[in-house]
Order: structure tokens, then sequence, then C-alpha cells
């Protein structure tokens, strides 16, 4: 046979095999339900992809660890601020009490000196307020991620470990990894701490 | 009439170092008596058991705002003349509206200066 009669033949199998297919599809599916159906097919797999991805971030280490990390720094700093403020404010109250003995001209100095300082500590106030309002957005977010751990609860079981809050490891190779900033009180070491150790190594 | 700066003046903010900060600076204009109170239910208690002349508050407080503290002692017989300054950082034109509504003698925005403080001291009581 020739090469085209082959090819003639092989387009007549193609149409044959076809029509099997189609005559064995049940109901009548027009090209609009196949269009149809193909459209919920990608609509299944974006929502599918979707959740993998949500739940590729960890919502429940958001909600144990990175959360409460940031409002427990938070109020650090508040509280950091406000006995910072009080140490300046002691200090200058005594400075205060010692103008009346200064010469009325120097004292006038010192005296306007202390006003602006009283002036320039309301910022532990507004500052704090500020933070205040990042801790009740970080609240907020909390709730959000609550609600997202509702809704995939069933897959997180299985498929996520449970966090714990993991204290970070210090990866020799990886220099920035001892880059951790001023720890919280309750678990910061003193100097006292700090000495102790150095003289042992 | 001269302004008794011995009157008993009553602070009330939920932050310490604004206490002092006012307190200091009530001190620095010749205020001599300076009482304080954390929160506007602490300040409500001490304004029905004391004599006040003049009360210095901010609003964002918890349990009792500035502004229900306010409302209570406009609200009181007993006490709805005491001049009643507002000091706070709540800036927004609604904040300042309600204030007045509910009766407030004046309003200052954090962070405030002594100058202002003077000016708005002098605008409800008088000069000093």
């Amino acid at each position: 046979m020739s090469q085209s009669a082959q090819a003639v033949v092989n387009l007549n199998e193609v149409r044959e095999i076809v029509t099997s297919i189609m005559s064995t599809i049940k109901g009548s599916l027009s090209t609009a339900d196949l269009r149809f159906y193909h459209e919920l097919e990608s609509l299944s797999n974006f929502i599918q992809e979707t959740r993998n991805e949500i739940l590729s971030l960890q919502p429940k280490d958001i909600k144990d660890n990175y959360i409460p990390l940031a409002t427990d720094e938070l109020s650090a700093v508040v509280e950091a601020t406000e006995e910072a403020t009080g140490s300046i404010l002691d200090a200058v109250e005594k400075i205060e009490a010692l103008t009346p003995d200064l010469p009325p001209e120097q004292g006038e100095i010192v005296g306007n000196c202390v006003t602006q300082i009283y002036e320039a500590c309301n910022f532990q106030d507004i500052s704090g307020q500020r933070i205040s309002k990042v801790v009740k957005t970080l609240q907020y977010i909390e709730q959000k991620v609550n609600q997202m751990l509702g809704a995939f609860q069933q897959e997180l079981s299985s498929s996520l470990e449970e966090s714990t809050k993991t204290e970070k490891i210090v990866d020799p190779l990886n220099p920035d990894s001892l880059l951790n900033g001023p720890q919280l009180k309750s678990l910061a070491s003193s100097q006292d701490d700090i000495d102790a150790l150095f003289d042992k190594l | 009439m001269a302004v008794d700066l011995k009157m008993p003046v009553l602070i009330v903010d939920d932050y310490k170092t604004m206490l002092r900060i006012i307190g200091n600076l009530l001190k620095q204009l010749g205020f001599v008596n300076i009482d304080e109170a954390t929160d506007g239910s602490m300040a409500l208690s001490k304004l029905r058991e004391n004599q006040y002349g003049l009360v210095v508050s901010d609003w964002n407080m918890e349990p009792m705002t500035g502004l229900d503290l306010l409302k209570e002692v406009r609200g009181d017989a007993a006490l709805k003349a005491l001049p009643f300054i507002m000091i706070t950082a709540e800036s927004k034109t609604e904040n300042v509206v309600a204030a007045k509504a509910a009766g407030v003698s004046n309003y200052i925005v954090k962070p405030f200066n002594a100058v202002t403080l003077k000016s708005k001291l002098v605008s409800v009581l008088g000069d000093f």
C-alpha cells in the first residue's frame, strides 16, 4: 500500500474510534456541557491548590508562635519605655528641686530645660497607645487565623505536625541565625550570667 | 476672681508617667494640691468623696473612659459645675465634638506643651 493510502486508512480508523467513544457516552452531552464540565474541573483544581497553599502557611504555627511572640515583644517595649521614662523623671525631679538654690539666670535656664524634658516624655504615652493599637490588630488577625484553623481542622490534624514553641536552632553555617535581637525580660541573661559564662569559656 | 492655686486638682490617666508629667507641670504653675486616679471609675469615687476644684483627664482608659467620666460628672448635681479639661491623644473631629457635647471645659491634644496647658487652664479658671 502506498504512503498516502496508509494515511487515509489511519484517519478513517481515528474517525471510527472517536465515533465509537462518543457513542458510549451516556446522555446527550453537548459541547456546552463539556465546556461547563471543564470549567468545573478547573475550579475544583484551583480550590484544591488554594487550600494547599493556605495549609502550607502553617496557620497553627502563626497562631501558636508568631502572634504571641509579636505581642510579647510589643508588651516588652511598653514596659521598657515606662521604666526608662520613670528613671528620666526621677532624675529630672531631683534637678528641678535644686533650681531654687541656683542663681536666677541659671535657675531659669535649668527650669526651662526641665519643662522641655517633661514635654518630651509625652512620647511614652503616645507610643504606648500606638502599640496597643498594633496589639489589637494582631489579636484580630489571630481571630481570623483561628477561623481558618476551624475551617481546615481535618486537613491540619492529618497533614501537619503539632506545633510547639521551638527554640531557634543555631546553624553555625548560617550566621544570620545568631541575630535574635533583645530577649524578653523573663528569658534574658543578666550581665552576671554572661560574665559567669564568659569566664567559663 | 483670683485663682486659688491651693485648690485640690484631680489628674486622671492610666499611664503613670503621664500622671507624673501633668502633676509636675501643674506644680510648676503653682498648684500644690494634686491627687491622682488611674481610671474613670477611681476618679468618680474620689470626686464623690472629696472636693476638687479641677479635673484633668485622659480619654482612653478602661473600664471607664474619660468621656464616660465627664458624662457622669456633668450628670451629677453635686459635680456638674466642676471645671473638666480633657488631655488626650484622641484628636479626630468627632472626639472633640463628642467631648464638647458632653460638657468638657477645654480640650488638649497629646503631645502637649506647658504653654498650651497654661493657656487652657487660664481659659477655664481665669488668669493666674
